[in-house]
């Protein structure tokens, strides 16, 4: 089935270029960082975790977001979202891809990265990471070339799948209950040490995994002749501005302990974050305007994508995804990740910038993820349009 | 065989130009390895054979005992000679020239360890 | 193909693939290596050394240039090298004010003079360390005698173990600590050839001496101060030690107890 990523439109071609010329820039920028050490980045002795973990965070919760189309099909025979079951599993096996190569990146020895396997760990929730990413891979990869492929030679996929099937919905909300886990179980971390933080990570991976997949659906119905269907359409908002709003929810619930309870370690992050911090004369608010826009952004595409589903319009449509996705983007990537560093154990303030490099090996890492993406959409859209002829 | 005219002749020539190094008298890879060995000192903490193909893993067990276990950090040779079980402070000390002994056998089998990139090299008595 | 090739093909798979799994796994669990319970005892053992520290705050208050003979005496022992610059600081030991060291306590009408006293910071040795529990790879470990010590072969550098630590004690090669600033000067200063360097990439921090205590010296800032008595360092496990009778007559302070950590650095401000 891999060769009918072979064969496709000079558009095709054109993107898939676009994509390896990025993903070059980033392995050059790579070869520096892996000469000169992590130093290369903007992260510093007190902001140990920058926009690569932020992406992994957030990746993770992508590729959980599949879960939500696996789901309602094979659990609750929701036979709609016949046609988009297999865009949510590739769409997870490329945000794992891109997650794994994230944490590469930001090892400081990444030669070194199969110690963890080597001496496993079980009191570590890095280890439990690592297994669950991996097992999610695995179990995507093989349910959907499995189903796919029975589709494509016109049966009825084999019974043996069933149960990894069965087994990959539990694990996907293991794998971004786990990446929670890294953070929420840190004790000098304020910031992250809440309860809510595993809900809330999986509240807005269900909302920016289904949210990218649809502005992709449009996408393809624009190019190909590959069209989800109105009622699969219908449905995905639903589930993404319900996910959206209980996020929104969530987020609400942090603020009112934080200054409901007028605790300082409880507050000062979100001051950071929102208002800015002022720490002797200096006022320290880098991020204060990207986290104000995530959420008039994220309010704003709740309330659009429900005016979009009600008048019917794909621009709407792909409009407030593309608001709640770059919401949930900021959300948890600059504000959870960053947030959680300042200020520093030590009640110190240091703020990050990411260096050139470390942009540059972000987006060919991106890159690659949508290479993937790009490859396996190829052959899925293929098989589908070939058996709807 | 099919080609039999082409295949034979190249497979002799692929074969020799792959093992030129072993029987061409004018590269040294035929020659085995000799390390210098340390003037002042009679014996190893262990014998030659032993150390030529477990140093490695003796070194590793050394760290892990010391390090994780506050294993003991001297040892004894086989006829009592105290030594102490570290790289830096207890290897290094009969074997001073990293050069003339460590490099010799390693250059010749490509082995790059990452030992120096933390552990001092001593510097040469010369 | 037929059906008993392709039996004998799925065979033969899950026998190489238990081959290969069943003989590491029965290897890691012999070698008691998975560990199935979580990470270290949460208490003291009253059993065995268990290394502890008082710093006096007062002493160096009294003594100027103490505190930076302590940390030089650290710093110069174990290679640590100094770039120039916060970013990529590393730091094993270092003076920082009441209010950046004790966040935890109260910052509320405190007396005048208590800010400005220079408050030696280092790792705190937790008898329950949040770090441990973090490393994936178990390059940081807490030994028996209390130390939490570090494998820099084993780190990954993914710098977890920095995340965890609510003392913010730990630092990151950056780059490479070997290597020179713009006018030429070497990161570390004067190398001290009875120890390593460090390689970039990896997580380092205070080992309280580990190596000196094995060879029956006292720990490099201990004796930096120890004229002045500002640090008392000893076997909290022994009752006879000096730090044990300090412990029982002297009221200390500990840096956010409230987590449970449970250092081992007593200061008495």
């Amino acid at each position: 089935m891999i060769e009918k990523a072979l064969k496709g439109s000079t558009g095709y071609w054109v993107w898939l270029l676009a994509l390896l010329s990025i993903m070059a820039i980033g392995g050059l920028a790579y070869t520096q960082q892996f000469s000169y050490g992590l130093g290369i980045t903007g992260m510093s002795r007190d902001v140990t975790w920058g926009v690569y973990i932020s992406q992994f965070t957030f990746l993770v919760g992508v590729a959980a977001g599949g879960l939500m189309l696996v789901l309602p099909y094979y659990i609750h025979n929701y036979k709609e979202f016949g046609r988009i079951v297999i865009l949510g599993e590739f769409m997870a096996i490329a945000a794992i891809v891109m997650c794994l190569m994230f944490i590469l990146a930001d090892l400081g020895q990444p030669m070194r990265a199969l110690n963890v396997m080597l001496h496993p760990t079980p009191n570590s929730m890095l280890f439990w990471d690592m297994i669950v990413l991996n097992g999610y891979l695995f179990l995507n990869i093989l349910c959907g070339w499995v189903v796919l492929q029975s589709e494509y030679k016109g049966v009825k996929y084999p019974k043996w799948v069933k149960p990894f099937i069965y087994l990959s919905i539990p694990w996907a909300i293991s794998i971004h209950t786990v990446t929670a886990f890294l953070y929420c179980g840190l004790p000098g971390r304020h910031f992250w040490l809440t309860a809510i933080l595993a809900p809330r990570f999986l509240a807005s991976a269900f909302a920016a995994g289904p949210a990218l997949l649809l502005i992709i659906a449009l996408i393809l119905k624009r190019n190909t002749k590959f069209d989800i269907g109105q009622t699969a359409k219908d449905k995905l908002v639903t589930i993404i501005g319900y996910a959206a709003m209980l996020n929104f929810f969530f987020l609400a619930c942090e603020f009112f302990v934080a200054y409901y309870s007028n605790i300082p370690g409880h507050k000062h992050t979100l001051d950071y974050l929102f208002w800015g911090l002022g720490h002797g004369e200096q006022m320290y608010n880098n991020l204060v305007p990207y986290m104000r826009a995530s959420v008039v952004m994220g309010l704003a595409g709740i309330a659009l994508i429900f005016v979009a589903r009600s008048k019917q319009s794909d621009g709407l449509l792909a409009l407030s995804c593309a608001l709640i996705f770059i919401a949930f983007w900021i959300d948890k990537g600059l504000g959870l990740v960053l947030g959680g560093f300042v200020p520093s154990p030590m009640e110190y303030v240091t703020e990050y910038v990411p260096s050139f490099q470390e942009l540059a090996i972000t987006a060919a890492i991106w890159a690659t993820g949508f290479l993937v993406l790009t490859i396996l959409y190829k052959v899925a859209i293929s098989v589908k349009l070939e058996k709807d002829a | 065989m099919y080609g039999k005219q082409r295949i034979i002749p190249a497979l002799i020539l692929f074969v020799g130009v792959m093992t030129y190094p072993i029987w061409s008298s004018s590269s040294d890879a035929a020659k085995a390895p000799k390390p210098e060995k340390p003037k002042d000192y009679k014996e190893c903490v262990a014998p030659a054979q032993f150390m030529r193909t477990t140093h490695m893993k003796l070194l590793n067990d050394w760290r892990d005992d010391i390090l994780r276990e506050g294993g003991s950090r001297t040892g004894h040779t086989a006829d009592g000679t105290e030594f102490v079980r570290s790289l830096q402070n207890g290897c290094m000390k009969c074997h001073s020239n990293k050069k003339k002994f460590c490099d010799v056998c390693h250059t010749y089998t490509s082995v790059k360890p990452y030992c120096w990139d933390c552990h001092l090299q001593p510097k040469e008595a010369m | 193909m037929d059906s008993n090739r392709r039996d004998f093909l799925k065979l033969a798979g899950l026998t190489a693939v238990a081959g290969v799994a069943i003989p590491s796994a029965f290897g890691s669990l012999l070698k008691g290596e998975a560990m199935a319970s979580g990470g270290p005892e949460p208490v003291a053992k009253t059993t065995g050394k268990r290394y502890g520290m008082v710093i006096d705050v007062k002493k160096f208050a009294e003594n100027p240039g103490l505190a930076e003979k302590c940390i030089n005496a650290c710093h110069t022992n174990h290679n640590v090298p100094d770039f120039g610059n916060k970013k990529d600081e590393i730091k094993w030991i270092w003076v920082d004010s009441y209010e950046h060291v004790f966040p935890a306590d109260s910052q509320y009408k405190r007396p005048d003079n208590l800010y400005k006293l220079p408050i030696l910071t280092l790792c705190n040795h937790c008898d329950n360390p949040p770090c441990v529990r973090a490393c994936p790879t178990k390059a940081t470990f807490r030994k028996k005698d209390g130390i939490v010590g570090m494998d820099y072969h084993r780190c990954i550098g993914c710098r977890f173990c920095m995340a965890a630590c609510p003392y913010g004690a730990r630092s990151f090669n950056w780059r490479d600590p070997r290597g020179k600033d713009a006018n030429g000067r070497p990161f570390i200063k004067a190398e001290n050839p009875q120890y390593p360097t460090r390689m970039r990439g990896v997580v380092e921090k205070c080992n309280f001496c580990t190596e000196r205590l094995a060879i029956g010296k006292i720990p490099a800032c201990v004796e930096a101060a120890a004229e002045a008595k500002g640090l008392i360092f000893g076997d909290m496990n022994d009752p006879n030690a000096e730090i044990s009778q300090v412990l029982k007559t002297t009221y200390t302070i500990q840096r956010n107890p409230a987590l449970g950590t449970h250092p081992s650095l007593f200061y008495i401000i």
